[in-house]
Order: C-alpha cells, then sequence, then structure tokens
C-alpha cells in the first residue's frame, strides 16, 4: 500500500504540473505571437523628401524599395497585456502604417533564459533595427549588439554603451508623481493603495512618484503598497487573479482609489474595482499604467479607470523606427521625461476634468525643476 | 531475459516519442498548420551547429536538476524544492564568487562548493521538519520555495546586491577572471569545427557529467546508495533490518539539495559571471519531467534533458515562420503522459513474461518429476 503511494504521487503531481503549465499560456491572446504585416503607404511622400537627404546611411531602406525590416522583441506577457507591451507595439504599428515596414515579433519563452537567442535570431534573420522591450533585455542586446554593428538596436528603459544601441530612457517617477496627485485630490476616504508588479528598484521608481505626489497634496493621506511578486519571480506583471485578490485587500481595507504598475495583472485591479463598486454601492477607482487603458479596457470597466500614468513607449519605439529610416539614429542614452511629454497622464473618461488645472500646475513645477521628484524609495 | 527487457523499454520510450509527435500533427492540422513544415523548420534549425551548442548548455541544468531529482526518487522522497534550492545556491556562490580572489582552478572549485553547500542545508531544513515532525517533504519543499524566493530577493536588494549608480539591474558584482569556467570552443576548434559567432560550449557541461557519473556510483555502487533504494522500496523492511530513518531522509535530501546547487552554475560560472534576476527559472520543475522520462537512470536522464532542450531551442524557429510556438508546450507534455503510460505497459508485458517464463519453468519441472 505504502509503495504504490509512493509510487503514484510523483505522477499525479508531474500532471498537474503539467496541467498548469499548460494552462499558463491561457492568458495570451493569441495563439500565434508572430505578426508579419507589410504596409505601404503613400502619403509620408514628403517626409520622405526630408528623409532623402540624410538616407545615405540606410540605403537600402527607401520607403518605395524593400520593406525595412523590424524586429520586435517582447517581453513575458507580450500582446494583448493592455499595458507596457501593448505600448511598445502600438509604436511599431504606427510607424508601419507610415512607413514599408516588415514586422517580426517574438517574445522570451516561460523561463525567460533565451532572451540573447531571439535577439541573435533576429539580427541573423535580417532585422536591420530591433526593438527590445524591457530592461531585462540589457544583458541580452549587450551581448548580441556588437556582433552585428549594421543593425541598430532600440531598447526600452535599460542602456547599453554600444553605439548601435540607443538606450530609452523614461522618468517614470514624473509621471506617477501626477497621477499620485489625481489620487490624493481625489480620495474621500483619505487612504490610497500602490501595486507594484515585481518588486525592483524601476517599479519602485513608479512608486516613489506615486508616495510624493500624494504627500504634495496632503501628507497625512495614507499609502497602502503591496507587490505580486519577488524577482527573478516576474509573473507579477502578468497575473490578473493574484492583483484582483490584493487589490480586494486594499479595498476592504479603506483605500478608495488604487495605482498600479504591474502590466497585465492591472486588469485584476479594474475588475476589483468595478466588483467592490458594485457590491457596496460607493464608487472606488483604479489608475492605469503605460497606456491610456481606459481606451483599451473593457467597456464594463472603464467607468472604474480615474487616469492612466502614460509612459509613452509608442512614442520613443516610433521615433526609434523613424530615426533609423531617416538615417539619423544615434546610439547612447534617450531621456523621455515631463519636458517632453515623455511620460504623463490621460484624461479619457473626464472623471479628472475639475483637477486638471491643478494637475497641470504641478506640471509645470517638474518639469521647470521647482519640484524635484524622488526616483527611488 | 534481460535484454529482452530493455529491448522492450526501448521501444516503450520510441513508442511515446512517436506517439507525442503524431497527436502534435494532428493539433497542428486542426489550426491548420503543416506538421511537415513545421516538424521541418524544428528539425532543420535544431540540427544547425549553433543550435546544437545551446541545446548541450541548456541541456546541463535540466540534468544536474533531474539528478537532484532522482536522488529524492531512489528513497521515496519528492523534492519538489529544486528551484529554491539551487536559486539561493546560486545567489550566494554568486556573491562569494564574486567576493574573493583565489587562483584560478582553487577559485572555481570554492564557488561551486559553497553552492552544493547551501543546497544541501537549504534542503535540510525540510529534512529536519520531516525527521523530526514527520512534515510531509513535498509540502515543506513547495514552501521553502516561496521562502527561497523572498529570502532571496530581499538579500540581493538589501546586502548581496552590486550598487551602481542609476543602474535598474539587480545582480550581485561580477566573478573575477580566476572564477569563470572557460568556454570549450578552442577545444572544439582543435578539432577542425568551426563555431559560429555568438556560440559559446560551456565547460560545465564537464562537471554535469562527472554529476552523472557521480549519482550511478553513489546510487548502485555504494552501501549508502543500497541503503537508499532499499528504503524507498520498502522503509519497513529497511528500518528492521537496521536502516537508520532519520539518517536516511537527511542523505537523501541533502544530497538531493547538493546537487540542486549545481543547477544554474553552468550560466553563472560560465556567461553571466554573476546572480541576475533573469537567470533561468523553472527548471526545478522541468527536471522532476526530466526524472520522470529518463527514470531516474543517469543514461536515460541524459537523454530526456537533450530531448526537452532539443525542444526548447528548436521552437524558437517557429515564430519566425508564422507557426505557433506553443507547440513546444504540446509535444513536451504528450510525451511525458505517453512516457508514464508506456512504461507501465513496458512493466506489465515485462511482468508477464517472467510470470509466463517460471511457470513454463515449473511445468517443465513436473514435467520432468512425472516422467521420473
Amino acid at each position: 500500500m505504502r509503495i504504490s503511494r509512493w509510487k503514484t504521487l510523483p505522477l499525479l503531481l508531474a500532471i498537474g504540473l503539467i496541467a498548469t503549465a499548460c494552462g499558463g499560456n491561457g492568458d495570451t491572446d493569441e495563439p500565434a505571437d508572430t505578426d508579419t504585416d507589410t504596409t505601404e503607404d503613400a502619403d509620408d511622400a514628403d517626409e520622405d523628401a526630408d528623409a532623402d537627404a540624410d538616407e545615405d546611411a540606410d540605403d537600402e531602406s527607401a520607403a518605395d524599395g524593400d520593406p525595412v525590416s523590424v524586429g520586435l522583441l517582447l517581453d513575458l506577457g507580450g500582446r494583448g497585456d493592455e499595458s507596457f507591451n501593448d505600448a511598445a507595439a502600438a509604436g511599431v504599428d504606427q510607424a508601419s502604417s507610415e512607413f514599408n515596414l516588415e514586422v517580426t515579433e517574438l517574445e522570451p519563452n516561460e523561463a525567460g533564459e533565451n532572451r540573447d537567442e531571439l535577439a541573435r535570431l533576429l539580427s541573423q534573420e535580417g532585422a536591420e533595427i530591433v526593438i527590445a522591450v524591457g530592461f531585462l533585455f540589457e544583458e541580452a542586446i549587450g551581448a548580441v549588439s556588437p556582433d552585428f554593428p549594421d543593425v541598430n538596436y532600440g531598447l526600452v528603459d535599460a542602456l547599453v554603451e554600444q553605439d548601435n544601441v540607443a538606450g530609452l530612457l523614461f522618468a517614470e517617477h514624473e509621471g506617477s508623481f501626477l497621477v499620485g496627485a489625481a489620487a490624493a485630490l481625489k480620495t474621500e476616504t483619505g487612504r490610497v493603495g500602490f501595486i507594484g508588479g515585481v518588486e525592483n528598484p524601476l517599479i519602485e521608481r513608479f512608486e516613489a512618484g506615486f508616495n510624493a505626489g500624494v504627500a504634495a497634496v496632503d501628507p497625512d493621506i495614507e499609502i497602502d503598497r503591496n507587490y505580486i511578486s519577488q524577482p527573478p519571480d516576474f509573473s507579477g506583471f502578468n497575473d490578473p487573479a493574484r492583483g484582483r485578490e490584493i487589490a480586494l485587500g486594499m479595498y476592504g481595507n479603506g483605500a478608495d482609489i488604487i495605482y498600479h504598475a504591474a502590466g497585465g495583472s492591472g486588469s485584476g485591479l479594474f475588475e476589483a474595482a468595478r466588483e467592490v463598486s458594485e457590491d457596496t454601492g460607493s464608487q472606488v477607482w483604479a489608475i492605469g499604467v503605460d497606456s491610456d487603458q481606459y481606451l483599451t479596457a473593457d467597456e464594463a470597466l472603464q467607468p472604474y479607470i480615474l487616469t492612466s500614468m502614460l509612459k509613452r513607449v509608442d512614442v520613443a519605439v516610433y521615433q526609434t523606427i523613424a530615426a533609423h529610416i531617416d538615417g539619423s539614429f544615434a546610439g547612447g542614452p534617450q531621456e523621455f521625461d515631463l519636458a517632453v511629454d515623455g511620460v504623463g497622464y490621460s484624461t479619457s473618461g473626464g472623471f479628472i476634468d475639475d483637477i486638471v488645472d491643478q494637475l497641470e500646475e504641478f506640471k509645470e513645477q517638474i518639469a521647470s525643476g521647482a519640484i524635484d521628484v524622488p526616483n527611488a524609495l | 531475459m534481460r535484454s529482452r527487457a530493455v529491448l522492450i523499454r526501448l521501444i516503450a520510450s520510441l513508442g511515446a516519442i512517436a506517439f507525442a509527435v503524431g497527436l502534435s500533427a494532428i493539433v497542428l492540422l486542426l489550426v491548420d498548420v503543416s506538421p511537415l513544415e513545421a516538424f521541418g523548420a524544428m528539425l532543420s534549425y535544431g540540427a544547425r551547429l549553433d543550435s546544437a551548442i545551446s541545446i548541450v548548455n541548456r541541456a546541463v541544468p535540466l540534468y544536474l536538476s533531474a539528478l537532484a531529482v532522482a536522488i529524492g526518487f531512489q528513497m521515496g522522497l519528492f523534492n519538489i524544492g529544486v528551484e529554491g534550492q539551487y536559486r539561493i545556491a546560486a545567489l550566494i556562490a554568486g556573491y562569494v564568487g564574486a567576493a574573493i580572489t583565489l587562483p584560478a582552478v582553487l577559485h572555481v572549485a570554492v564557488i561551486v562548493l559553497v553552492a552544493m553547500v547551501v543546497g544541501a542545508l537549504w534542503a535540510s531544513i525540510a529534512a529536519v521538519l520531516k525527521a523530526t515532525r514527520g512534515i510531509h517533504e513535498v509540502i515543506s519543499t513547495i514552501m521553502l520555495n516561496f521562502i527561497a524566493t523572498g529570502l532571496g530577493a530581499w538579500l540581493l536588494a538589501n546586502y548581496l546586491r552590486e550598487e551602481v549608480e542609476g543602474s535598474l539591474q539587480v545582480r550581485t558584482a561580477q566573478i573575477p577572471e580566476s572564477g569563470r569556467m572557460p568556454s570549450l570552443n578552442p577545444v572544439l576548434e582543435a578539432v577542425g569545427i568551426t563555431i559560429p559567432a555568438g556560440s559559446d560550449l560551456q565547460s560545465f557541461v564537464l562537471i554535469a557529467i562527472a554529476a552523472g557519473v557521480g549519482y550511478y556510483v553513489l546510487i548502485w555502487r555504494t552501501r549508502l546508495g543500497y541503503d537508499l533504494r532499499a528504503f524507498g522500496a520498502n522503509p519497513s523492511a529497511a528500518e528492521a533490518s537496521g536502516v537508520d530513518r532519520k539518517r536516511m531522509i537527511f542523505t537523501a535530501l541533502g544530497l538531493s539539495g547538493a546537487f540542486a546547487g549545481l543547477v544554474v552554475m553552468g550560466p553563472v560560472l560560465g556567461f553571466t559571471y554573476r546572480y541576475t534576476d533573469d537567470l533561468p527559472t523553472e527548471l526545478g520543475f522541468t527536471g522532476i519531467a526530466v526524472a520522470l522520462v529518463g527514470r531516474n537512470k543517469p543514461v536515460g536522464m541524459a537523454f530526456a534533458a537533450l530531448l526537452f532542450a532539443f525542444l526548447n531551442r528548436s521552437a524558437q524557429i517557429l515564430d519566425l515562420r508564422g507557426i505557433p510556438k506553443e507547440i513546444e508546450v504540446i509535444i513536451g507534455g504528450v510525451i511525458i503522459l505517453a512516457v508514464v503510460i508506456a512504461y507501465e505497459l513496458a512493466r506489465r508485458s515485462i511482468a508477464a513474461a517472467q510470470v509466463r517464463a517460471s511457470s513454463a519453468e515449473e511445468r517443465a519441472q513436473s514435467d520432468a518429476e512425472v516422467s521420473a
């Protein structure tokens, strides 16, 4: 009896593991992550006229000739996270509506161990420019970029010291400050919340800015904070179920506005905001991140999204591709802060129309340097 | 008789893999993808030299993880905590490796030793709980995985992290030259193989082979291994014949943890040269599957690790060809299930053959008696 139990236990557990492994992929909307679209566009004729002057660097990529081959390396979660990856993908989509592009998208495997191999594969397969989304690609791009000096790389959220790598860096703390101020101006319970995806310095930067924004309005407001996972477990960026649980806990604890910096887990927060609002009859709010999440959220969830902290990854990605095409691509750090509208906040839904003047005032003060927003806890 | 059993088992394994490929082909047909195109793309990409090197590098952690799991299996213990054991071990070993300076070979040896000791110590927590309080190791090792993740993140962020102004990377400092393991590329080049740029055969594969040999000797050629297997087959009988239960629990989990400590040391010593957040995860769980498919045998697990590594590497090309790469997960999952079923069928058919053989012998004997 005892022996047979010993023998079946591993089998059952292994079967369970396989089942979870298979189930894990259910979060992605599409089975195929690859998307190869070639878009011809005649509207960019005048842009081409400007571009032709300095086209010498990339003579093969003229808009009316062969399509420009663009590689897009998304991070875990991929397209459909309605957040960080989607923002980057939107930048590529915008570029491909204006230029003649051939886009290949890849994302790392579940274990996240093949980032360098994917970067190399895209470079080998003829990509002229590779966009890598997320600081986890730092090591991979650092290893691959020296081997392909003719390929340009756009690296979001990290910097690699190479002539062919542009580091696209954002002042997330400044944008988070503004939505923190919005939360503080709008809260009725005097308690707000912050949910981070993975507890690392990048996400702590969001939290630091948010805290500073809340305190700038009213230092007595309480802030609940929680992170979904700890590195090296990056599932917190793609775990709506746990995002929902944490949000329900915070709302239950008296918070009425919660800001998330948790990528794909944010949809769980929105769901929780709807549930709590409907169940208790008193409105609670969620604040989105990276993209204007009011626009991408389900219609039923829109009434609960107060605003979103905009991190214009789409603009940065678009500009990088455009710079590659017109030959002005330059390596090194490129800062996207409040002063250049690289970060900001959204007003979709009209829920914060009454406080926009105050937020604009804060924005002015940050951009002019009168307020110095901390970028770490 | 023995060779016949081996043959049946071999046919069972190959049949299981063929079944998995066939079933995946049906799934591909259902989603309107040509299986020939998909498998053709995987084979031609997976057979490239840089792929072969990558497959060996990927198989090394899987193999070590499987060895760690298999040691537990031998005495009926299910160490599901390999995941936590290797993470903590790699973190501490990576930190120690960067903090000390020693002559080349000694430096590497110390780092590897630290990893094994830390892995063994972490696994021993589960052993203490089991030996003194009877807490089932499946529960405790799963819980310890979470604790390892949290503890590791806290240690790394607050104490072991390399402080670089403005960097978002959370990682330990780099291990100096003397503590790194060289690439085997010069050896390959010496025998006339040209290595493609960016490919790097890590020499940790030698340590994995040594670990496999060590596992074989330990389990099948020592008194300790005999006791482990005896305890696994029948704990009461083993205890009655004088095997100390507590000692066995500590030995099995400690050894399992020591092997687990080695799991990601290949990438740490031969590629990243430090502990970073983006080291591969989930290897502990894949190791269970590899041990299962390889039937806890040193050579069987090596083939299973290479098979999983091949699937993982070759699936990378699918996205570029517009084929859903999730097919890899399906093939892998079906292989595990099919192999488990095939082994059970093989076991029954071997047992039935033995029964037939012995009853035939009996009959022959009684016939002889009658005629006498």
